[in-house]
């Protein structure tokens, strides 16, 4: 009854049921039976069209035109979302303040996730003094007040780096400037939760046995250890969009980001402080817009995660 | 013994692990002396058991062995190949031809992982096989060499049984051709009914390829079954080495007679008719090892002597190496 | 030793615990786990049952349902009865059971690591049992912990009350657990393989003190374990199960010799012996023990049995007397000539 190895025919690649995939291939199958995930991809999409889309029909001087008229006007026929303070359109300004908000709340998670895995990999899988170093950087960072950070950066980089022409519209170098702020302000948190992950992932057998077939340390932090520790990850990077976006009206309000009247979702929001009452489409639309984002990246935020971890339900 | 240098040899092989106190300057207050000075060899195409009590630095030896723990003292040679002072190319190809299968089959293959990718890394870290379609192939080749079919190539190590999985485990390990395999405990988490399969695959897998195998394991039965010779450890040190069946049949060191009386038989009648050694206490830690023989405190022989001099490891009988001063 | 064997050391006594048609099941998200599919056995007083089969074949979640152990919900105990001394346990309300768990019936687990209190002293863990349930005051509850821990084996134990369990190695942790078992003198000890984390010697002076300790106080045994080498030094009579099911119950000498059902005779097959040299190779059991997630239907070991026929796919076998002296399996094959019964 016994099964020898000699009695097993070995099989050809056509008698297999499916060929092999690659993992690549088999998170996105996953991915896709994700219902939540592939909505919030589909909401991002949209998002991006319509920060993108709507400038074809709408100008960026049309979003900066003020006439204090028709200041603080509710939603109609020819200002869809109402007008502001000063008699600006908030539909025209939801667009070009998504292009900004967007490309912040985006790339900043970008830069501050990658140094954050970065940081807390290595200190986490090398340990011992290359660890105490970085950890002692980190928590430097974490306890030298935020504020502080913000003004020595934005003075040092304020004004050295040169406008960029982008979609058509040209940037002020301080949204690159922000974009790197809020990343490099807000990377602390991530990388020792991926620490903690690492030291104790690190530990495990299969990472063993990886060392003694040969692996690389780089092979080993990038394919092994990383997408076990994916979880956190993600809803670390979730709840970054969603403060990075917010941040930008933050260090606008500083004087050192985006200036007036260049519109984006914070500062609208911010602007809206005085009129909660009295004109609630001021926050209505671009709060929704961001949480909308936010909501969105939440989604996906969980379908990647389940993706890559192929005991989750959704197979 | 058949005229051929051995493939393995392990001379005075240490391992200490540092004890630390305090979080920012850390300072060594002492020492785990997990392996404390060991030497064997292991021939060509030859099971060697290691076996010994919790904690006595078996799968210490095993990991060092192969240079996955950095050695405080001694020398290693496999195949010629000297894992300590091995470097970059030549320590890869030390990593092809050793290999290691491990007792945990849950924690040691990635969750993440398919059962493809994980049996051809070792593949692709070689860089064994040019295209994808090769290593599909080898990779099925394997998995019907350890019994499993090639179908399964696209599922995750928890679809999976413990047997299968020690059997994903046993593939990975062959997928580099490698010559000597480190068997740390590969059957002491499966059920009596699956731990036959793995160990009758490892068999038929040593008898196809000529393997060499250290098989590490508590199991005495089990070892008497699969080793052509046995060690057996204690508290770091070797206590006696010998052909498995002078080994059972005549055991000289006292720690080795108390160990083999305490493994149950099988068989009512003759389990009851057995004397058996009940040694007293436990295994000492390994931070402060007993003085002398390590084994002193809980042996019903010993004296004044054992408790002052270190037994020196020595032949008492061709081919069988003791540490005792009472044999 | 031997001559008690044979005699049966318990042939007069009388039943101590009776267990009909006891049914588990666990309600889970995946769905229904049948885990204890209607067993019935036994144990008289004074007599050592092993428990044997392979790691999720319902030992322990049996031992634990009859003592009212399972969590429900997810569990559930779907039928049957347990007769301790003719009163049924599963009828009982929870405090009644508290007052049985530890007096009558006392239970010992696999894990010491895990079944003592982290933050309490040993001292104190052991005179808590005493003074619940046997009433004493501070200073004879003291005296009564230092003689069992005496009894255990544990050196000076008056000067290691006040040590944590931290501080006390897997085997001495063992031992403890076996003194606050025996604490109240029970008539029953279920023991949920207490030396499958210990080392061999260290499970041989386990396995000592429980026997020693057993024929001292004249207490009855139930010994789960996987080790069939432990059951034969211990047992009178075993116990083996699969999947949820008796599969065969024999006087210890009777299954080693005369093993009945596939499946023991398989187990014992795959069994090397430290006794013997290696001149066969060992049989295996082909594939694993099925899912219990689906209802059984048909002899649930089937599907890895050497001499399997039509009727076993569809037709679950009782449980039924072969040859003398309780000898029982559940099988429809006679294994010796393949045919059937
Ligand atoms: N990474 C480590 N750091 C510090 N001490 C360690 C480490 N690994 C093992 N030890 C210690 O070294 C000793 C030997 O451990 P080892 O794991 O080699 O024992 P073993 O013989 O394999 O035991 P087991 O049978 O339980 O697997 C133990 O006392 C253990 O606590
Ligand atoms: N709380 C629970 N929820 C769901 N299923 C459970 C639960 N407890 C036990 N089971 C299932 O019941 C079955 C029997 O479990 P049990 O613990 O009795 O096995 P066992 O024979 O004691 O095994 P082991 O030798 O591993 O201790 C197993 O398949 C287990 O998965
Ligand atoms: S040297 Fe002495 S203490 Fe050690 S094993 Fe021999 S007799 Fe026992
Ligand atoms: S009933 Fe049939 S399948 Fe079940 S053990 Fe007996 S012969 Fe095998
Ligand atoms: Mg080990
Ligand atoms: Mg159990």
């Amino acid at each position: 009854m016994e099964t020898t190895a000699s009695q097993i025919p070995i099989l050809t690649l056509d008698d297999l049921e499916t060929p092999p995939l690659s993992l690549g291939q088999l998170a996105w199958r996953r991915f896709k039976r994700h219902k939540p995930a592939i909505i919030g991809l589909v909401v991002l999409v949209l998002l991006v069209m319509y920060a993108l889309g709507g400038t074809l029909f709408i100008s960026e001087k049309y979003a900066n035109f003020n006439d204090t008229s028709l200041r603080l006007q509710g939603p109609s026929a020819v200002h869809p979302f109402g007008t502001d303070s000063i008699g600006r359109d908030i539909l025209a300004r939801t667009i070009y303040g998504g292009q900004i908000s967007l490309m912040i709340g985006l790339t900043a998670v970008i830069v501050e996730t990658l140094l954050g895995i970065l940081v807390g990999a290595i200190a986490g899988y090398y340990g011992g003094v290359v660890d105490s170093v970085l950890m002692r950087i980190t928590e430097a960072m974490l306890n030298i007040p935020e504020i502080f950070l913000l003004i020595v950066m934005a003075k040092y980089f304020g004004g050295k780096i040169p406008e960029v022409d982008l979609l058509g519209r040209t940037f002020s170098g301080s949204v690159i400037v922000i974009v790197l702020i809020i990343g490099l302000t807000s990377w602390m948190y991530l990388a020792r939760i991926v620490r903690a992950q690492f030291l104790s992932l690190k530990e495990n057998e299969f990472v063993l046995a990886a060392r003694a077939t040969g692996t690389s340390n780089f092979e080993i932090i990038f394919r092994h250890i990383l997408p076990n520790s994916i979880a956190p990850i993600v809803v670390s990077a979730t709840l970054g969009v969603a403060n990075a976006i917010l941040s930008e009206a933050y260090i606008s309000f500083l004087g050192l980001g985006v200036q007036p009247p260049t519109a984006t979702w914070g500062n609208m929001l911010d602007g809206a402080n005085n009129y909660l009452d009295t004109a609630p489409w001021l926050w209505f639309f671009p709060g929704i817009l961001i949480l909308l984002t936010v909501l969105s990246i939440n989604f996906l935020g969980d379908g990647l995660r389940d993706a890559l971890d192929p005991r989750s339900r959704t197979v | 013994m058949n005229g051929s240098p051995p493939l393995v040899i392990v001379d005075n092989l240490t391992k200490h692990f540092p004890v630390t106190r305090g979080i920012i300057i850390q300072r060594k207050v002492g020492a785990v002396r997990a392996v404390d000075g060991i030497s064997f060899t292991i021939d060509q195409g030859e099971t060697l058991g290691l076996v010994g009590e919790s904690g006595c630095g078996k799968t210490t030896a095993g990991r060092t062995l192969l240079g996955l723990y950095p050695a405080t003292a001694g020398t290693v040679t496999i195949d010629g190949h000297n894992i300590r002072s091995a470097k970059g190319r030549e320590m890869l190809l030390i990593r092809r031809i050793a290999q290691m299968i491990f007792q945990d089959p849950y924690a040691s293959l990635n969750p993440r992982w398919t059962v493809h990718s994980i049996i051809s890394e070792p593949l692709r870290v070689h860089h064994l096989f040019k295209t994808e379609a090769e290593r599909v192939e080898r990779v099925q080749e394997l998995m019907g060499l350890v019994g499993l079919s090639g179908r399964l190539i696209n599922r995750f190590p928890h679809e999976f049984s413990g047997g299968q999985r020690q059997r994903i485990g046993v593939a990975r390990a062959l997928a580099s051709d490698p010559r000597f395999i480190v068997c740390d405990e590969p059957i002491s988490a499966l059920d009596v009914s699956i731990q036959a399969q793995v160990v009758n695959l490892l068999e038929d897998l040593q008898d196809r390829f000529g393997l060499t195998y250290l098989f590490i394991a508590h199991d005495l039965s089990m070892v008497r079954h699969i080793c052509d010779r046995v060690a057996v450890m204690y508290l770091g040190l070797m206590a006696e080495l010998a052909d498995r069946n002078e080994l059972y049949e005549h055991p000289l060191h006292p720690y080795t007679i108390a160990l083999l009386s305490a493994v149950p038989v099988p068989d009512p009648r003759k389990d009851r008719a057995r004397r058996r050694i009940i040694l007293a206490g436990d295994v000492p830690s390994p931070i402060n090892p007993p003085s002398g023989c390590r084994f002193h405190p809980r042996c019903p022989l010993a004296d004044q002597q054992c408790s002052d001099e270190v037994p020196e490891w020595r032949l008492a009988a061709p081919s069988h190496w003791v540490a005792c001063h009472k044999v | 030793m031997l001559s008690t064997l044979e005699a049966g050391r318990c042939e007069s006594m009388g039943t101590l615990l009776d267990v009909k048609d006891l049914k588990t099941r666990f309600h889970t998200p995946e769905g229904t786990v049948y885990a204890v599919n209607g067993i019935s056995f036994h144990v008289k007083e004074g007599e050592t049952l092993a428990v044997v089969g392979e790691s999720g074949c319902g030992k322990s979640v049996s031992m634990l349902s009859i003592l009212q152990l399972i969590l429900v919900p997810p569990g559930e105990i779907a039928g049957g009865q347990a007769l301790y001394r003719g009163v049924d346990l599963l009828k009982k309300s929870e405090s009644e059971m508290e007052a049985i768990r530890g007096q009558e019936v006392a239970m010992i687990f696999q894990d010491p690591m895990t079944s003592l209190n982290p933050v309490l002293s040993i001292g104190r863990q052991i005179s808590e049992t005493l003074r619940t349930h046997k009433g004493m005051d501070q200073k004879e509850a003291n005296r009564r912990t230092i003689e069992l821990l005496e009894m255990v084996g544990i050196s000076d134990p008056a000067h290691r009350l006040g040590d944590y369990p931290h501080q006390f190695s897997g085997g001495m942790r063992q031992r403890v657990m076996i003194a606050i078992a025996l604490a109240c003198n029970p008539s029953l000890l279920i023991a949920d393989e207490p030396t499958t984390a210990l080392d061999v010697t260290i499970q041989a002076q386990i396995v000592e003190l429980v026997t020693k300790i057993r024929d001292q106080v004249h207490m009855a045994v139930i010994w789960i374990t996987h080790d069939l080498g432990v059951v034969a030094g211990i047992a009178d009579r075993v116990m083996v199960m699969y999947a949820g099911f008796i599969v065969e119950e024999a006087s210890v000498v009777e299954l080693y010799e005369n093993p009945c059902h596939p499946y023991t005779s398989a187990l014992l097959g795959a069994l090397p012996r430290v006794d013997r040299r290696r001149d066969h190779r060992l049989k295996s059991i082909p594939g694993a023990p099925p899912s219990l997630l689906v209802e059984p239907h048909g002899c649930p070991f089937s599907a890895r049995c050497e001499v399997v026929i039509d009727r076993c796919k569809t037709d679950n076998p009782l449980l039924t007397p072969v040859g003398q002296d309780h000898h029982n399996i559940a099988c429809w094959v006679d294994i010796n000539t393949g045919a059937p019964r």
